[in-house]
């Protein structure tokens, strides 16, 4: 069986009906991860430990004591950390550190224990890859090595969760946890053809994900379909204690309108989308798009057209200003954030310094990557006397402008429909060595971060080079069950998500 | 931006750069800013700056909670990761001459 080409709904199957075992399962995925090792997709894997998970949870289904996804086994980006495996976010600054304790999203996910007994009982698979400190659009400033792309070796898998998502694309493992600060789940998804998805700010706890730009900071799934992305989110969001931005009102099922028409009591199964109006804002289709992404989302939203969907066009004015709002506002806040890296209590020391000092000075240097610096020196420049309100209060003034964009939107439309991104994955090395070239290519991505909304990422086809396209679908604040059933209702009448990477075997 | 910010804010952010390194992150910080001085055209008067996305549907108060120990001594898994440790504590240089 081909547990890596199934759907994680098809594998709790599965695995309820005894046709496999949780620790077969582990098995085969940690056989394919030992094989596919050239995508570096892991960062850690440690197979003694993802065997006595799986012990663990076919003990709980044997008991009858197990949920639906009990036994699946999950990959978790670095950026989380977890007790066992190794916690580094792909920086040298945390080389081989041990967290004393899980995340709240690998908690939550995880196997039930004395710590934690309201694990959904998946099993971990191990780390993966990432940008360092999730800075980055594709993966190339990992401290460990850049991640491939299955679809093309030559390409990034993007970024910042591009091991996420290569794992998945590659079937190393069946899904993954990501996070998103400005398009770290939908545009490596979109490179690598998966289903992600970004829920509303504040849905998932960010306890124990290690710390970018906290106001932006939003952690989901990475899987194959809408509805497999439907189950993590729901295992994955609750309202944590321990993150003092979490919402009260976290915690619903987000299948449960999944296999429901858009309009309450609609029988024509020919529409089910019907009543669903569809923005698409202009600044999405503007200058910059490349014409085979242009072609395939307009497909696409002729195609949800063809399930009831009526198409309107919308404006988000600001759309341009999102790139520079966000890179004054992200690095502000990661400077703030890794002025914790010092070299004292965990992380990297130098081995040679003066005083206190210059430990800090000497370890911060060594431990940091070059593009980690960069943000923290124009974090730094916008949060100093004299440029703070030039920069930072005003990057944050027109953050709420932003955001008020989108609600004068959404009083057109119920949804709004564009692509994740400008283009298709680039070569390997192909923007590198330009920062501001590849954070241009986050226009499309930044702006939902700004204004907290959910949003996900939907394959939608491929250019002439087979390389995967994916659609954005954006909705209003905890519209999260609502955009995924758009997606299932798009995925039940196409195979974009379904189709596998030739070099993938 | 200047060769001397460049200094000066690598020093706030307790960061070392040579002459070089320094010389080499100039024009890449300054790109980046020519990007960012594009905000300075949009008119923000009588804006209220909006630190966080949920501060615009509604008022966040501070979640307080009990005042009651939640959390078992954990100090040994706590100094697994310490650079330099000593007795169970964190061991740095000297401070105070």
């Amino acid at each position: 069986m081909s547990w890596h080409q199934i759907s994680i709904a098809q594998m709790s199957k599965a695995l309820a009906e005894k046709e496999v075992s949780s620790t077969e399962l582990t098995q085969y995925f940690l056989d394919r991860i030992e094989i596919g090792k050239r995508w570096n997709a892991y960062l850690d894997v440690s197979t003694h430990l993802s065997l006595e998970q799986a012990y663990k949870a076919d003990k709980l289904i044997a008991s009858g004591n197990s949920g639906k996804l009990t036994g699946i086994p999950v990959a978790h980006k670095d950026v989380f950390v977890t007790r066992g495996w190794k916690s580094t976010a792909a920086s040298k600054m945390l080389e081989g550190y041990l967290s004393p304790f899980d995340a709240t999203v690998v908690a939550n996910l995880g196997i039930p224990d004395e710590l934690n007994p309201n694990g959904a009982g998946m099993v971990c698979l191990g780390k993966t890859n990432m940008d360092e400190f999730a800075m980055g659009s594709s993966n190339e400033n990992s401290a460990y090595g850049p991640v491939l792309n299955p679809w093309n070796s030559e390409y990034v898998a993007g970024g910042s969760s591009g091991g996420s998502a290569a794992a998945v694309a590659a079937g190393l493992a069946p899904i993954a946890t990501g996070t998103d600060t400005g398009g770290s789940i939908r545009q490596p998804a979109a490179f690598c053809g998966l289903t992600g998805i970004k829920p509303s700010y504040g849905r998932v706890s960010r306890y124990g994900m290690i710390a970018y730009a906290s106001s932006l900071d939003q952690a989901g799934p990475m899987g194959k379909t809408a509805e497999d992305c439907a189950l993590l989110l729901t295992a994955m969001s609750s309202h944590d204690p321990r993150d003092s931005t979490s919402l009260a009102d976290s915690g619903e099922s987000y299948s449960r309108y999944l296999t429901q028409t858009w309009k309450q009591g609609n029988s024509n199964i020919a529409k089910p989308l019907e009543g669903l109006r569809i923005g698409l804002p202009k600044e999405f289709f503007a200058e910059g798009l490349a014409q085979e992404v242009a072609n395939a989302v307009n497909t696409a939203a002729k195609a949800l057209q063809n399930l009831g969907a009526e198409l309107i066009e919308v404006t988000l004015p600001k759309t341009k200003l999102s790139i520079p709002v966000y890179y004054v506002l992200a690095p502000a806040e990661a400077s703030s954030n890794l002025s914790r890296f010092d070299g004292v209590r965990y992380g990297h020391r130098a081995n040679e310094y003066n005083d206190l000092s210059d430990m800090y000075k000497k370890s911060r240097t060594e431990g940091f990557g070059s593009e980690v610096k960069r943000r923290i020196l124009i974090g730094t420049y916008v949060l100093c006397h004299g440029y703070y309100d030039a920069y930072y209060l005003q990057a944050q003034k027109i953050r709420r402008i932003i955001a008020a964009d989108f609600q004068a939107a959404f009083e057109k439309c119920d949804v709004i429909l564009g692509p994740v991104a400008p283009d298709v994955a680039w070569r390997l090395g192909e923007k590198s060595k330009d920062p501001v070239q590849m954070y241009l290519e986050d226009i499309y991505t930044l702006s939902t971060n700004l204004a907290g909304l959910p949003a996900m990422s939907v394959p939608c086809g491929f250019n002439s080079s087979q390389l995967p396209i994916g659609m954005q679908l954006i909705g209003n604040y905890f519209s999260e069950a609502r955009l995924l059933q758009v997606a299932h209702h798009y995925q039940q009448n196409c195979d974009w998500h379904l189709r596998q990477a030739s070099e993938v075997v | 931006m200047k060769l001397d910010d460049v200094q000066r804010i690598a020093h706030l952010a307790s960061l070392e750069l040579s002459q070089a390194e320094a010389e080499a992150v100039l024009p890449k910080l300054q790109a980046v800013f020519a990007l960012v001085e594009e905000m300075q055209a949009v008119d923000t008067s009588g804006l209220a700056p909006l630190a966080h996305p949920i501060l615009f549907l509604r008022d966040l108060a501070q979640p307080l909670r009990a005042d009651v120990v939640t959390e078992s001594d954990q100090r040994t898994e706590n100094m697994q990761s310490a650079p330099a440790e000593q007795d169970g504590y964190f061991l740095v240089p000297r401070v105070i001459e």
